[in-house]
């Protein structure tokens, strides 16, 4: 900070202020030049990009020969596929199970590690390790470890006496197998932002509540955990956008299988506009899921709003 | 640190005397008990890591047996040489840092030229152009990847990594993260040097961005994580494998590999490795990017 000149001439004479204003005049021009690579590649990979998507959705568009307009009828076919409806179905259990027990795992340990004792930093660090992890690398490495046949898992289910169990390969377990592998990645993300969170308790509300006789459980749940929820909005509504987009991890182990048991709406999304070549069909999908999140996304912020209001 | 106002001692007087105290008295561990509920989670959250590092290095047999060895009886690089000799990793990982490189340096260019003109310059339409950038974070990917893939296949770029940098050489995150910053900077600094004649373009090298270094390295390490480890677009974008980037091959190794473990293995460290090479160096930066860009949301 020491060797930035001091701000001497901004009280100056009259005419520094009718520099400025001159330099004002030309500084219109300046300003696109800086803004416009930015909006030309936001602007033109976004705003054009979704109402091209809207067209398409209301075509049949396989990617190579021209398209045709069909009007509805994407949406119509939508509404009565059943592949659809269970891509939905498994999107929504996924995002049931992964979205609660992350945020409980992650404010456990956060609140765990929230206190004076060893290795704080050690324990936070291998928390944290496999969320920098990508989708594909932790796809490779449990389709390994929980093979049937030569896994790690299975060897050890083997010492304990329990029969092999099929995994990722076994349509009844294979989505929730896939919830634990995000969890294992994904916990740390919550535990993270939730010690933040926790360090940014003031002190001495929590001695004040301490030395009006509040217990530790007392202190829990009138002092703690009502100072999270802005962070608990926060992360509810991440958490559920980013497990409704789920794909990689989908695409590395399961390919959307066994039996279509792992079919999540996004890997939908994809094999119809580039597996199956109806493109349209593809967007129409992707209209459903983006319609949903806006949603959700305007439901969380209004109970943000609300939230953040009461606290303030 | 709690007792603010309190005399001195008082806060160890209040500390040895007697509170209603609920807690019962647990035979004295050496250790806070916490660590039995730290400890053993921590080692399950550990050991898929270790796991894979231990594999790497083992033989296939040594794998592929029942039950499979916990440890390498011996070191044998067999899978590295594999991966690094017979398979294309060492391409998919320069196509990779070519991205990554490429896609990082263009974010911190064109977001701080952008974040600082939103920031700081009038020009008109500026507050319009704003809302539709922090509008457009709202849209999710999947919205836009099919007319993506057509506008990328008209500019002939499908099938070369120019696909995959040009749609995230700036990012609006990027770009209002930066101006957030800049905001919150003294005003005063800038005007000084600038009436005295410096151009903006100056002002912004040699006095905004010295100031602005946490919020440059929010936005690399960011943009780098994210680049790196994606596979949706690569996978959409690329067929041809001398321009797969290294989530992209591994995936398809591991496919066309499957009893291959230990090169599999292999070949997933080194996917992995850069980024928790970083990760480790550079941890404070990284959470706080993490917790900042999370708790301000």
């Amino acid at each position: 900070m020491s060797r930035l000149p001091t701000p001497i001439t901004v009280s100056g004479p009259p005419d520094s202020r009718r520099a400025l204003r001159r330099r004002r005049t030309g500084e219109a021009a300046m300003a696109w030049t800086f803004v416009s690579p930015a909006v030309l590649i936001i602007i033109g990979l976004s705003v054009v990009p979704i109402i091209w998507s809207l067209l398409l959705s209301f075509q049949a568009d396989d990617l190579v020969t021209p398209s045709r307009w069909v009007g509805p009828d994407n949406y119509r076919a939508l509404a009565q596929d059943p592949h659809f409806s269970q891509a939905l179905r498994n999107t929504l259990l996924y995002t049931a199970l992964y979205v609660p027990a992350s945020m409980a795992v992650g404010l456990l340990l956060a609140l765990a590690l929230n206190r004076r004792i060893r290795f704080v930093g050690l324990y936070r660090t291998l928390y944290f390790v496999p969320f920098v992890v990508s989708a594909t690398a932790q796809g490779v490495l449990f389709s390994f470890i929980l093979d049937p046949e030569f896994g790690a898992a299975n060897a050890v289910l083997h010492h304990l006496g329990i029969p092999s169990q099929g995994f990722l390969t076994d349509p009844s377990q294979a989505l929730p197998v896939l919830v634990a592998i995000s969890l294992w990645s994904g916990t740390g993300f919550c535990l993270v932002i939730y010690l933040a969170a926790l360090q940014d308790v003031p002190a001495s509300l929590i001695e004040a509540a301490r030395l009006d006789g509040a217990g530790r459980l007392q202190l829990l749940r009138h002092v703690t955990l009502p100072a999270l929820r802005p962070v608990t909005v926060f992360l509810l509504l991440w958490q559920t956008i980013e497990s409704l987009q789920t794909f990689d991890l989908v695409y590395v182990t399961t390919k959307g299988g066994p039996l279509g048991s792992t079919t999540v709406i996004v890997y939908f999304i994809w094999q119809q506009a580039f597996q199956n070549a109806t493109a349209g069909y593809g967007a129409a999908s992707a209209y459903v899921l983006a319609v949903a999140l806006g949603l959700i996304g305007l439901i969380l912020q209004f109970v943000r709003r609300r939230v953040q209001g009461a606290s303030a | 640190m709690t007792t603010v106002s309190a005399p001195p001692g008082a806060a160890q007087a209040a500390s040895s005397a007697p509170r209603p105290d609920t807690r019962r008295r647990h035979p004295r561990l050496p250790f806070s008990p916490w660590h039995l509920l730290l400890a053993p989670t921590a080692l399950l959250f550990a050991v898929p890591l270790i796991w894979v590092a231990l594999s790497s290095v083992m033989s296939n047999a040594e794998i592929n047996r029942f039950p499979p060895a916990l440890w390498p009886s011996h070191l044998d690089l067999g899978g590295y040489r594999y991966v690094l000799g017979n398979a294309m990793f060492p391409r998919w990982f320069a196509n990779s840092f070519v991205v990554s490189l490429v896609t990082v340096t263009a974010n911190l260019v064109l977001g701080t030229l952008g974040g600082y003109a939103f920031a700081r310059m009038r020009f008109a339409g500026s507050r319009l152009l704003l809302g539709l950038m922090l509008a457009t974070m709202a849209i999710p990917f999947q919205l836009t990847m099919i007319p993506t893939f057509l506008v990328m296949r008209q500019l002939g770029l499908i099938d070369t990594l120019g696909a995959l940098i040009v749609p995230s050489l700036v990012t609006p995150f990027s770009v209002f993260l930066l101006r957030q910053f800049f905001l919150s900077l003294p005003r005063e600094l800038e005007e000084a040097a600038w009436i005295d004649g410096c151009s903006r373009l100056h002002v912004l090298w040699r006095i905004v961005l010295p100031l602005s270094r946490p919020a440059l390295s929010t936005v690399a390490v960011l943009t780098f994580l994210s680049t790196w480890n994606d596979l949706t677009w690569p996978l959409i974008a690329i067929n041809h494998d001398t321009q797969y980037t290294l989530q992209l091959g591994l995936t398809t190794f591991q496919g066309q590999h499957h009893t291959q473990w230990a090169a599999v293995m292999a070949g997933n460290v080194i996917t992995v490795l850069p980024v928790l090479l970083a990760f480790l160096g550079a941890q404070k930066a990284f959470i706080q990017s993490i917790t900042s860009t999370g708790l301000k949301g």
